[in-house]
């Protein structure tokens, strides 16, 4: 109940540093042609400020809430942080020292004083771009996740006395899961003398990714960030992944990639190179398949909402409503599995790799 | 291709974020956790343990109690019986006594009557002498005057003197 | 572009018969001994992972076409 509490609190705060602003589209100019691709491209994408709501007033104006969020952009050696509000949606050029940052297509470049962008023949931007190190939508989306997690995690620990006692509460729901992973995807896959090792990871990752594609999936602030779906999130948690497998790599499993045993030997030369190349591409499926799933989950459930304003029809709104409805209770289904796969792959790695010879 | 061009901010902040969430929570959570969890799975399996034992012992002891209960029943039974047999033998004694004693007392009763009856026939005998050394005493004295008569009265005498 | 996309198609119902035959004979196969269903079906997720691999090769072509 206290943690509920603390939250909602977090969220309060989160509601406090939101701006309001009135866009300068009017009535006549939001008559505009609804394109479905920029919105979800829109939705998919990281973005330097966290939008809450949007809605309409009744003289035509339309109103949107959004946070900003802080900017940390380190260029010509000098590191510049300050929110994301100054850049006005990238109307405006902001100036810190000698350089200046203009905010366009939700990328920070580098510009001249008027804010020129330069293309090349492809529509590409050619600007410089400064190390962006912003605290993005995705990144506070990714503290809020870690900050439940270690509310319901150390919570559900503080439950668990010297005494054995029987779980209730939080820790009856949590435990089963902590015992799944340990249980089905650790003691499974990596053997019952080494699973205690990379407990900490497997657990930590199987939560981590499955509260991050719960939160994606809530449909309105602080949820609907597409973080487990974003490539640089699903890259760092492989490449750990690689890291784990190969310095724990025993002398068998080098001896099994580099010198297959009982096998011809030009056969075992190009075995080699068949097993180094799947060295790195199982790491990379993991990064391309968590990413993949998620965001054509987020794509797919966008696309049916947007049916309704491309058809232009509120007839189409039950259709579209019920099949979203349905993809959700498919994506909450695929929000646990992701996380699951992600998991026993990395342990099926791990386990791969410190399994010992027996003969 | 935006879709697949990594961010390196990103990158960066999950890195931080992540390691900071594996170093907290293997400290505070999975540590924790998993050990009590391993101290109640071992203390469950030692508790069923120790009631399979308990079960065991209490059967063991039931059967032992069930060959103790039979074993007393029989004792008691072959006691029963002993009793049995033991006052029958002293009935059977007593009685066998009883009649050894019956049987000698009368036996000894009839040696008395016998001797008794030899006795005073012996005495009879020896009064009959007696009374007919008497008779012939006073005959004596009175047919000593006349023989005739003297010879009568001792016939007379000895006819009356009836030997039964 | 239309080549890419037939190929990307072909690569799609490659991965989706894969897929289909592995589950239907890791089902059949958990029914006819569901005492090693557990054992059945990690070997069926990760199957499954490395034919979905070839597929997401084809997803990768495609966002960056896209």
């Amino acid at each position: 109940m206290r943690h509920i509490k603390q939250i909602l609190l977090l969220i309060a705060i989160f509601f406090s540093l939101s701006t309001t602003y009135a866009s300068d589209e009017h009535a006549s100019e939001s008559e505009e042609v609804f394109d479905p691709l920029v919105m979800i491209d829109h939705h998919i994408a990281d973005s330097h400020e966290w939008h809450v709501i949007s809605f309409t007033k009744s003289n035509g104006e339309e109103v949107h809430i959004s946070m900003p969020l802080p900017v940390i952009v380190f260029y010509n050696g000098h590191l510049n942080i300050f929110m994301s509000s100054a850049f006005h949606h990238g109307e405006k050029v902001v100036k810190k020292g000698d350089d200046y940052f203009k905010l366009y297509h939700e990328k920070i470049y580098v510009t001249d004083e008027a804010g020129t962008i330069h293309y090349d023949e492809d529509h590409n931007v050619l600007n410089e771009k400064p190390w962006d190190f912003s605290i993005t939508k995705n990144v506070g989306s990714m503290f809020l996740s870690a900050v439940l997690l270690l509310l319901l995690f150390i919570g559900a620990a503080r439950r668990y006395g010297s005494e054995p006692k029987a779980p209730k509460g939080l820790q009856s729901f949590l435990e089963p899961l902590i015992l799944f992973v340990r249980d089905d995807i650790g003691i499974a896959q990596i053997g019952k003398e080494k699973y205690e090792r990379y407990m900490p990871y497997l657990l930590t990752v199987f939560f981590f990714i499955w509260i991050n594609n719960l939160i994606g999936l809530v449909p309105f602030f602080p949820g609907g960030s597409n973080l487990t779906g974003n490539i640089s999130v699903t890259m760092f948690l492989a490449i750990v992944t690689f890291l784990i497998t190969n310095i724990n790599g025993t002398k068998s499993y080098w001896g099994h990639i580099f010198w297959m045993p009982g096998v011809p030997v030009p056969i075992r030369i190009l075995l080699s190179g068949i097993e180094f190349i799947g060295i790195l591409t199982k790491p990379f499926a993991l990064m391309i398949r968590l990413m993949a799933n998620i965001t054509a989950g987020h794509i797919i459930i966008l696309s049916l909402f947007s049916l309704i304003f491309v058809m232009k029809s509120v007839a189409i709104a039950p259709v579209s409503i019920l099949m979203s409805l349905m993809m959700f209770m498919l994506e909450l289904l695929v929000a646990a599995l992701q996380a699951y796969i992600f998991t026993l792959l990395s342990a099926l790695f791990i386990g791969m790799a410190v399994h010992e010879e027996e003969h | 291709m935006g879709l697949l061009t990594p961010d390196p901010g990103l990158v960066f902040w999950t890195a931080i974020t992540f390691g900071i969430l594996v170093i907290l929570l293997r400290k505070f959570a999975w540590k924790p956790i998993l050990h009590a969890l391993r101290t109640r799975e071992e203390t469950i399996e030692f508790s069923l343990a120790a009631a399979a034992k308990a079960k065991a012992e209490i059967e063991d002891l039931n059967v032992e109690k069930e060959k103790i209960l039979i074993a007393a029943k029989d004792e008691r039974d072959s006691l029963i019986k002993e009793a049995r047999e033991l006052k029958q033998n002293i009935v059977d004694d007593a009685r066998n006594k009883a009649q050894e004693e019956a049987d000698k007392i009368i036996v000894s009763a009839r040696q008395q009557i016998e001797r008794e009856k030899s006795d005073a026939i012996q005495e009879m005998k020896r009064q009959v002498a007696e009374l007919s050394v008497n008779i012939a005493g006073k005959l004596l004295e009175q047919e000593l005057e006349s023989t005739d008569k003297q010879k009568a009265i001792i016939e007379r005498y000895l006819q009356e003197v009836n030997f039964n | 572009m239309s080549l890419t996309a037939i190929g990307l198609g072909l690569i799609i119902i490659g991965a989706g018969y894969g897929i289909s035959r592995l589950a239907g004979s890791a089902l059949e196969s958990m029914a006819r001994q569901p005492e090693i269903s557990s054992k059945i079906q990690t070997a069926m997720i990760i199957a499954a992972a490395l034919i979905e691999g070839v597929a997401l090769f084809a997803i990768v072509v495609a966002l960056m076409k896209g």
